[in-house]
């Protein structure tokens, strides 16, 4: 077996170096009756040969973006990533190491979290970022309980636009540790969300930017409010590229921001694995979850850097953790790190403009087919449109005709409302051909 | 409120703050210095070639961004050579063994990596057309279908994204049947020598966590067990193979107790490279266990992550578990995403998607690579590499217990006792000889803990080498050479590094003008 | 001065009480690099958890010696947590704790027996 290097006669003469006779001498704490006796009836095993076949065969039956139109995003977008990042996370240095926890030897892996960490709080606008989190809607969720524990206060409210499994995860995990979360009714465009009501028992108010419809929004009003309730701003961001063009989160009050760092180096992944980003102000950095890459020196004097502040962590405090949380993300967190770095202020602000431009081409070709109608008129690189059918019909028909069009908001959420909107996102990866073809496409379905 | 932990004195470390930036007349050899992205980048340079954009109008207004972000770019060669000389300053799995115990840190696969790299695969998202993604939804039952049968179980659930959020994940499913029965059962028991995650995993879940003894070799105490099992128990969190890598001989006994007081079995499958294709935990009464994809099957550490840590689910709790569910109907696999969808009894949702499809591709290359005869073979390999090195160093090192151990060998500092050397120390010098260190001061029954899995994809010739390599050090530091390991590591590309200071003063990114 | 059994220490004038941790858990600590000290005006009962003081490896919970009103804190340690190591029954004192029920005091042990009760944990 080409993975296992033991040869028979390696077998032999270590069991005799042991002092056992047989290798059922070594499990010989496991009680006889529940020991398999025999192989299980699951196949045996097969060469590479085979199993590139195996798998290529259940890959060969999806229809992968780039072989199609593709318009979907809610939560993952395509962009081209350069072919060098790659390269460079599949070094084995990188690939095949463990948590940086001797930081002699791991100085690699620690630096790039440094330079992540910098990158993060640069463009979200805060002081602070972590090295990672799990992905969006689990950074969404431990903000929320990072918010509880700083005001403690029990009570979260999430906007309308909050992409609805972002809201399902930080319900589900506030539930269970007895916190509460208010979802203000679905909205398109977070309409009045500066009037809506806090009282003291209010921890938090998530709201995401661009949110899940694409509408991009001010916040700076709701954060004032928030703060003059003794609350804190969190703000989701689930395409961190609209950071190149829009104003940063933390420029316009927010005390905490996450998002999903998919968009950038990581792929689409059939939804993982992800990244989670996660910034905050420094008075709050021990309240943060997940781990912290510092700067320090050696005892030569020379700089270098460790994982820090780990006494919030669950391996030292146990039941006194921020959070159960023990990884981040960090291959996918260094693939961010180098396309990030590539791109550079030049090309992050570029690519930015390129996707908004993208996404207003297509927008104006399809709402000025008859019965569509546009219904997000701030946008960053995803609007929505109202259609007159079932949106989920349409992009099912679509996608016979080779145009993946979008994500039908029923998708995301149970309110008969929506049940005729569609999430279309536009990127840099797709041109004018593709968008004549949706026009083209949408304009047939919506009129037969 | 003590915990003695071992200790660095901050007036070890010069003062800094002068020329820590590394420079050129740095370099050795092959190991190059290498300066911050923020220091060698320019907001002017990029690695990347865009079209301009053709100007059209935009709505944005007071929305859009003003002035600099303050992004330093690399071009591509200058980006190539940042993060390979980064490269370089790392231990790997494919430059040695990686002894850390509870790990697992055993080869990685390209074939692994080369398949979940196919467009049909990595090209998809997860929410287009579920009947566009029939083939990646077909390679998620097939992985489950593995996963259950190789531990015996009803269900899986597949989308936790690490070991710890499945184990929050199964916490959640154990509480979700109580409550579904009107039970209000508050209590966790959790062995003392359980990982940290156990009871944090427990008080996030809302639970109060009761601790119970164990004995000398980290096996729950029977009796202690007993003694705390009353009706107010929800669960028991139980790690087999435990953190001292012995076998839990008692855990159907356990099972059936906790069983009959209405309470549930979760099982921590951090360990479960060393029972695969040989026992089921079905078999011994777990309702919950979650399988690290990254130890057991495989799928890279990544320098920390992703992981991907599916949970199999027993009959009792298979009706709980989070969304999405996948279901196959005529031949046709369906996802359900919604709680008031379908009628169903899910706890919930943990996290957005469907799951760490990345790792899944991976985990079944790996799990067909071998098939049911090669897992059996990966368990006994495992196992047989671990006693050979615990049998090997048995005279100068001092094992924590007599007999033999399941996939990780764990000694104790009795060996270093009077010699001047802590576990620290013995660790740090390992670095020098080429090794990265074993897991150390884990589990914390154990004084001075240092736990080694070689992992079943180590060669002999790989363990003799080791073995032998630990031996000298044993030896050198039993004759009185403590200086190399005071000093060390003095050949890797940092020395120890001044981790109060960073705590002290935590510099967590780079800022104009500051310090260097 | 007067000791509880979690190594804090206790020096009382009047209805005030200072309190730290003594010299010996300083040393078993290592090196401190952060306090936690609760807000002036929390009141607290004797065998409350009522700081938090961490080294790079480990936190550990500082308990209040005695039942009462915290009415001030060395907020001085936020900048500087080394002095506990430095000054630990001085400069590195935690906070004092206005005394509600002197009569606790008797359950705190003397200097002599605090030095027993050390040397037997050795």
């Amino acid at each position: 077996m080409r993975y296992l290097p033991l040869t028979d006669a390696d077998r032999t003469s270590m069991l005799e170096a042991v002092g056992v006779t047989s290798i059922a001498d070594l499990f010989g704490d496991v009680p006889d009756d529940v020991r398999l006796g025999k192989h299980l009836d699951l196949p045996i095993h097969k060469g590479e040969l085979e199993v590139e076949r195996h798998l290529a065969a259940l890959a060969d039956k999806n229809v992968s973006a780039g072989s199609s139109a593709f318009f979907v995003g809610a939560g993952a977008y395509r962009h081209h990533v350069p072919a060098s990042v790659d390269h460079l996370i599949q070094r084995s240095e990188f690939l095949t190491s463990y948590t940086p926890y001797q930081p002699e030897i791991s100085q690699g892996t620690l630096q790039s979290l440094f330079e992540f960490q910098t990158q993060v709080a640069l463009i979200t606008g805060m002081e602070v970022a972590n090295a990672s989190m799990y992905d969006g809607s689990t950074a969404c969720a431990e903000a929320v309980l990072m918010a509880h524990r700083i005001t403690k206060r029990k009570k979260a409210i999430l906007a309308g636009g909050l992409h609805g499994q972002y809201a399902d995860v930080t319900e589900t995990l506030s539930k269970y540790s007895g916190y509460k979360c208010i979802q203000l009714p679905r909205s398109v465009c977070d309409e009045g969300i500066e009037n809506i009501e806090l009282d003291d028992q209010i921890s938090c108010v998530v709201v995401q930017n661009p949110n899940v419809f694409g509408q991009a929004l001010d916040v700076s009003r709701l954060a004032e409010r928030v703060h003059e309730a003794g609350a804190l701003l969190v703000v989701v961001v689930t395409e961190p590229l609209s950071l190149g063009l829009l104003r940063s989160p933390g420029d316009m009050g927010a005390d905490i921001v996450v998002g999903e760092g998919q968009s950038l180096g990581v792929g689409l992944n059939f939804g993982g694995p992800y990244l989670g980003l996660f910034a905050t102000r420094q008075k709050y950095v021990r309240q943060m979850p997940g781990r912290l890459c510092g700067e320090t020196v050696d005892a030569d004097g020379r700089r270098g850097f460790v994982l820090t502040l780990s006494t919030r962590e669950q391996h030292i405090r146990r039941e006194k953790a921020t959070s159960n949380i023990c990884t981040n993300s960090g291959l996918c967190c260094l693939a961010w790190t180098i396309h990030m770095s590539l791109l550079g202020e030049k090309g992050f602000t570029g690519l930015a403009a390129l996707n908004h431009e993208a996404a207003l081409k297509l927008s104006r070709r399809l709402a000025r087919i008859d019965g569509v109608e546009l219904l997000t008129p701030t946008y960053f690189n995803e609007f929505s449109i109202r259609l007159p059918r079932p949106a989920s019909e349409v992009v099912d028909e679509l996608a016979d005709r080779g145009v993946l069009a979008g994500v039908p908001a029923s998708r995301l959420f149970d309110e008969p409302d929506l049940e005729n909107v569609l999430i279309v996102a536009a990127t840099e990866t797709n041109t004018d051909e593709q968008f004549d073809l949706y026009e083209a496409e949408l304009r047939k379905a919506i009129q037969c | 409120m003590l915990t003695k932990t071992d200790k660095t004195h901050a007036s070890e470390f010069p003062g800094g703050g002068e020329e820590l930036m590394p420079r050129t007349e740095q370099h050795k050899g092959l190991s190059q210095e290498e300066p911050l992205l923020f220091e060698t980048g320019s907001l002017e340079t990029t690695g990347v070639d865009l079209r301009e954009p053709e100007g059209v109008q935009d709505g944005l207004g007071d929305l859009k961004r003003e002035g600099p972000i303050g992004l330093p770019g690399l071009s591509e060669p200058q980006a190539l050579r940042h993060y390979v000389r980064l490269s370089q300053k790392n231990y790997a799995i494919d430059l040695g063994l990686y002894p850390l115990g509870s790990c697992t840190m055993k080869h990685n696969p390209r074939l692994n990596e080369k398949m979940a790299r196919l467009p049909g695969f990595a090209d998809i998202h997860p929410l287009q057309p579920q009947k566009t993604v029939q083939g990646a939804l077909e390679l998620i039952d097939q992985l489950g279908h593995w996963l259950t049968e190789l531990t015996g179980m009803s269900a899986v659930a597949m989308s936790p994204r690490a070991g710890a959020h499945g184990e929050l994940c199964g916490m959640l499913a154990i509480r979700a049947a109580l409550e579904n029965k009107g039970s209000d059962k508050r209590v966790v028991l959790v062995p003392e020598s359980a990982h940290g995650t156990n009871p944090a995993t427990a008080i996030q879940c809302g639970y109060e966590v009761r601790s119970i003894a164990c004995d000398q070799k980290g096996r729950v105490d029977l009796s202690d067990f007993r003694d705390k099992l009353d009706a107010d128990v929800a669960a028991i969190m139980i790690t087999n193979p435990n953190t001292c890598g012995m076998f839990e001989q008692d855990i159907a006994t356990i099972a059936s107790e906790i069983h009959a007081c209405g309470g549930f079995v979760y099982c921590d499958g951090a360990n479960f490279n060393a029972i695969v294709g040989k026992v089921r935990p079905g078999d011994l009464g777990v309702d919950a266990m979650h399988i690290n994809l990254h130890k057991t099957f495989s799928t890279p550490h990544g320098g920390g992550g992703p992981g991907s840590g599916p949970v199999v689910l027993s009959q009792a709790l298979a009706p709980y578990a989070p969304l999405p569910l996948l279901i196959k109907e005529e031949g046709t696999y369906r996802l359900i995403e919604r709680t008031n969808a379908d009628d169903v009894d899910a706890f919930g949702r943990i996290a957005a998607f469907h799951g760490q499809m990345g790792m899944f591709v991976r985990a079944l290359a790996y799990i067909l690579s071998h098939g049911a005869d090669g897992l059996a073979q990966v368990a006994e390999d495992a196992v047989l590499n671990a006693n050979y090195v615990l049998t090997s160093l048995k005279d100068v090192m001092t094992p924590a217990f007599r007999g033999t151990c399941m996939h990780e060998a764990l000694f104790d500092d009795r060996f270093l006792e009077g010699t001047g050397v802590t576990t620290l120390d013995f660790a740090k010098a390992m670095i020098d000889r080429g090794y990265h260190p074993m897991t150390m001061y884990f589990p914390l029954i154990v004084n001075g803990a240092m736990l080694i899995e070689p992992t079943e994809t180590e060669s002999k010739e790989s363990l003799d080498q080791f073995i032998d390599t630990l031996r000298s050090l044993a030896i050198a530091a039993k004759e009185g050479d403590i200086q190399q390991f005071v000093d060390a590591p003095v050949a890797a590309p940092r020395s120890r590094l001044d981790e109060t200071q960073a705590a002290r003063k935590p510099i967590l990114r780079w800022t104009q003008g500051a310090g260097a | 001065m007067k000791y509880t059994d979690q190594h804090e220490w206790v020096e009382v004038e009047g209805d005030l009480a200072t309190v730290g941790i003594t010299p010996y858990a300083a040393e078993q600590l290592g090196d401190i690099v952060y306090v936690e000290l609760p807000e002036p005006g929390k009141s607290v009962k004797q065998k409350d958890e009522v700081a938090v003081v961490e080294s790079v490896k480990a936190a550990s919970e500082v308990y209040a010696p005695l039942s009462g009103e915290v009415v001030e804190i060395n907020a001085s340690l936020g900048e500087a947590p080394e002095t506990v190591n430095a000054e630990p029954a001085g400069a590195g004192w935690f906070l004092k704790i206005k005394i509600a029920d002197a009569s606790e005091l008797e359950n705190l042990m003397s200097e002599e027996a605090y030095q027993q009760f050390v040397e037997g944990l050795d």
